[in-house]
């Protein structure tokens, strides 16, 4: 069995899964049964100046019958007094000290900072996360996301809390930047650790089209918050991928993180630890169970002995686009005996692709009226044989020398394995675009006729 | 591979699967309809009380391997009980689903894909996790599901276990007496391997245990405790109870397990010439042979009951299932005489009219029969487990035990399944194995 136990900026952590700075983080009495029940670490719940909150708090998302695709919210850092969370960190790290506590921080002053630094590595916390991510609330009195978008107020603040802290320092950076190397540069100039990321991405979850308030309502007004859930994954993994490229220490990766599949693909790009929150606000903790063992099973099938063997084996391949091959070409091939003959793909092909998909039958007219415009001399007749498949439907057949490979028609087939994509090379060597130009065989300066005249177009 | 077979050429190899496995795709999409509830209704109706939504979620994941060990870790028999448990009266039966007019989860049919795809992937999935050898020995009467499940659990705790089958073929009614296009008497025997692959268990078969007068190919019951540190009963029901009327011995009556027996396990057992087939009773077993002569071609299966059909004990889901299959239920009959020709031939069953379970005086009529079964019950093998210093039967001939630990009077001898409980589930069975494997582990710890 493989083992899951990770060491993040020399701090030990049984297993990668922990629990991010939100509500699931809110008590002691929490974090212990979240112990119990499996997480590695926690990050407690965002500890500054005391707030007050507003009721209600969160938004979701609900797609094709399943709750909470996404969920938005707009609750604050904690509301308990600072000594409660303290008295409470100090009492879960008695009880569970080979588990990881981190504790999340936002204040304002360098003199608050100093302060609570002192106070949370006074109760034995593992490491410090620096929430300059919240983006609502917060952000309006200059503190969380306000701080993660301001690169020099981001590298400022860290600087001051690494003057204070004895223990690992994590950035937890916003997604609410239009780069995000650029806060992740400055963090790795202040000095820190370690990075976080995503927050939350700012959001309207919805409108209430009755009362004319956005979701979630508070009194007869909403406010914007913060995005997050199975909804945000995409977004996450694209900037844990960058940050990667640019922060060559430890990443704590967040972001729609719901089962161990989540986990290992954060993992694999680049994080060394996980925190999830909505999927644990969702199920619960149980969760957890299946992520440890979906996760093992996973490295051992693979033959992997330590989770620390994955940990970024899938950065080096996510490349700028002009780093791709461009004669590695895919053809869509549909498997005559599974096909149940919706016609699901051909419709797809023909209205968000490239017409290359055709159902046996049609003359060149029908196919005209239909929108193809390629008119291959022989599309081969199958009738659908496969079970639950429409009578008398044919296979529809895929003009391999039309299709560009786009992946749609694989996309929306709701049967599985019935259409795979084959490879047809264009050519043996390897060519991307960035070679290309480099070469002045594509795009050059001097406008659209020299580069047609480089590409050896001629009229 | 399993060391035991059937013939192909047994007749229940000509019905498909009722329920067909699940592909990969169906899987994942039933999973995703599951609420994963946590004080979930399904888990309290399953007797082994197996964590039904974690499993589910699980299949949901992808991690299927996760699954199927949520599920063996609470019932070692979880690929069988998939196929054969009536969902429709245990879990799904309480799905919060059916209160909303929504069909149930199919807790069945996912269970089945996840063990039947796990223990293909990786067969010693749950062997793995075996202990060390104890050198403690135990003997199970039987090896049917009760004493499988009993086995299995005690050989993954390290102790040696050994089976005696009076039958040439392991399983019991898993593998003898299941309905075909549920279970397979060839898939029955796999989960057999699977057991016998947890750990150190032996199984004797054409051995019968027997109270005296043990015969060569015979063990005696009670000299079993000189060499065995437990005992298990696990002996099931004997053989079909029979009305007694006039008529009944002679060919073309046979008792329903008897025959369902056959239908699973002999080589050259036909139904050439069989057009006509009276069932006589109102139960599980009544509807089940009913339905695979039904499915196996006969023109006309009848079933008599002598009750209003609405009162019968048998599974409404079944029957509606038989009549979907062209069985026919004839309410308010009792059978009162076979009728045969002069040259002893099978002509048909005279009943009587019936009102209130009472004969009605003076109505009788004949239903033509080339075959007559009899599906009434099951005797009761009461005298082994009597064998035994303090063990009790109560006045229905059923092993008394205590419920949690399933041990009988002797504190050494434990007993469990169908001769406990009178005929019930394979899961019901592969509870009281559990069960008394638990017990049986926990004495041992005391010494």
């Amino acid at each position: 069995m493989a083992d899951l136990s990770i060491d993040f900026c020399g701090v030990k952590s049984p297993n990668p899964f922990w629990l991010a700075s939100a509500p699931p983080t809110n008590t002691g009495a929490q974090v212990m049964r979240a112990f119990e029940a499996g997480w590695g670490g926690a990050v407690w719940k965002t500890l500054g100046n005391p707030i007050v909150n507003v009721s209600s708090r969160f938004g979701g998302v609900d797609y094709g019958g399943m709750r909470m695709m996404g969920l938005n919210n707009i609750e604050l850092i904690t509301d308990r007094p600072l000594e409660v969370n303290l008295r409470e960190m100090a009492e879960v790290k008695k009880r569970f000290p080979d588990h990881v506590l981190v504790a999340s921080l936002m204040v304002d002053t360098r003199e608050e900072w100093h302060e609570i630094i002192k106070k949370v590595e006074g109760v034995g916390c593992d490491a410090i996360e620096l929430n300059f991510g919240c983006p609502h609330g917060m952000c309006e009195r200059g503190m969380g996301s306000a701080v993660g978008a301001e690169p020099e107020v981001l590298e400022k603040l860290t600087g001051w809390v690494l003057e204070a802290a004895t223990t690992p320092v994590i950035v937890k950076l916003t997604p609410n930047v239009g780069d995000i190397t650029v806060p992740a540069q400055a963090a790795l100039r202040a000095g820190a650790h370690a990075v976080s990321l995503i927050n939350t991405v700012k959001s309207i979850i919805g409108v209430d089209l009755d009362s004319m308030v956005p979701i979630p309502q508070v009194g007869g007004a909403s406010s914007n918050g913060g995005y997050c859930g199975p909804a945000v994954k995409p977004i996450a993994l694209h900037l844990l991928g960058q940050t990667g490229q640019v922060f060559d220490r430890p990443i704590s990766g967040i972001g729609g993180i719901s089962d161990w599949r989540d986990a290992a693909e954060f993992i694999a790009l680049g994080s060394t630890t996980v925190q999830v929150c909505t999927a644990v606000m969702h199920y619960g903790y149980r969760i957890v169970e299946d992520m440890i063992e979906g996760l093992s099973d996973y490295l051992d099938e693979k033959g992997m002995a330590s989770v620390s063997e994955l940990v970024g084996k899938a950065s080096g391949q996510y490349k700028d686009w002009g780093d791709l091959d461009l004669n590695h070409h895919v053809v869509a091939e549909i498997n005559e005996d599974k096909c149940i003959g919706c016609q699901l793909c051909f419709v797809a092909c023909m209205d968000g692709s490239h017409q290359c998909i055709h159902i046996p039958g049609m003359d060149d007219d029908e196919k005209r009226q239909k929108g193809h415009v390629a008119f291959p001399t022989v599309v081969p007749d199958r009738a659908v044989t496969a079970v639950g498949g429409t009578p008398g439907a044919r296979v529809p057949w895929v003009h391999e020398e039309e299709c560009v490979g786009c992946n749609l028609c694989k996309l929306v087939c709701p049967v599985d394995d019935c259409i795979s994509m084959v490879e047809r090379r264009k050519g043996d060597a390897k060519e991307t675009w960035n070679d290309r130009t480099r070469a002045g065989k594509d795009w050059v300066p001097g406008g659209l006729d020299a580069t047609k005249k480089a590409r050896g177009i001629t009229d | 591979m399993s060391a035991y077979s059937v013939p192909d050429t047994r007749l229940e190899a000509k019905l498909g699967d009722k329920k067909p496995a699940y592909t990969r795709a169906e899987a994942i999409a039933e999973a995703n309809r599951c609420i994963y509830c946590v004080d979930a209704p399904c888990v309290k109706a399953c007797p082994t009380s197996i964590d039904i939504p974690t499993f589910i979620h699980k299949i949901r994941t992808d991690n299927v391997k996760g699954a199927a060990r949520t599920i063996l870790s609470a019932n070692l028999l979880g690929y069988s009980c998939a196929r054969v448990c009536p969902v429709e009266v245990l879990c799904a039966g309480d799905c919060v689903y059916n209160e909303w007019e929504r069909p149930a989860i199919q807790i069945g049919r996912l269970q089945r894909y996840a063990t039947e795809v796990a223990m293909q992937a990786e067969p010693d999935l749950v062997a793995r996790t075996k202990k060390a050898p104890t050198g403690r020995k135990i003997a199970c009467i039987g090896a049917g599901p009760a004493s499988l499940a009993c086995a299995g659990h005690l050989a993954l705790e390290g102790h040696s276990v050994t089976l005696f089958e009076k039958k040439t073929v392991p399983g019991g009614l898993n593998t003898l007496g299941i309905a075909p296009y549920k279970l397979q008497a060839t898939d029955a025997l796999k989960e057999i391997a699977f057991i016998q692959g947890l750990g150190d268990v032996q199984i004797k078969t054409g051995v019968g245990v027997v109270c005296n007068h043990a015969k060569d190919d015979e063990v005696d019951a009670v000299s079993l405790l000189e060499d065995f540190d437990a005992v298990f009963i696990g002996i099931g029901l004997g053989p079909d109870n029979f009305m007694g009327i006039e008529g009944e011995n002679g060919p073309g009556v046979v008792g329903a397990t008897y025959y369902i027996e056959r239908l699973k396990s002999h080589p050259d057992l036909t139904l050439d010439g069989i057009k006509n087939v009276v069932v006589v009773g109102g139960g599980n077993t009544a509807i089940d042979i009913a339905r695979q002569l039904a499915l196996l071609g006969v023109d006309n299966v009848s079933m008599l009951y002598r009750g209003e059909a609405a009162k019968m004990p048998g599974y409404g889901h079944e029957m509606d299932g038989a009549r979907r299959e062209t069985v026919r239920l004839v309410e308010n009959r009792q059978p009162t005489k076979i009728v045969r020709a002069e040259d002893g031939s099978l002509i048909g069953v005279e009943v009587a009219v019936m009102k209130d379970k009472k004969p009605v005086p003076g109505q009788t009529e004949v239903i033509e029969a080339d075959l007559v079964a009899m599906a009434i019950g099951q005797s009761r093998l009461t005298d082994l487990a009597a064998a035994f210093d303090g063990v009790d039967l109560d006045d229905r001939g059923r092993v008394l035990v205590d419920e949690a630990t399933c041990r009988t009077g002797h504190a050494q001898v434990y007993a469990g399944g169908d001769c406990v409980n009178g005929g019930k589930e394979v899961v019901n069975a592969a509870e009281h194995g559990k069960r008394a494997a638990r017990a049986m582990h926990a004495a041992f710890a005391e010494g």
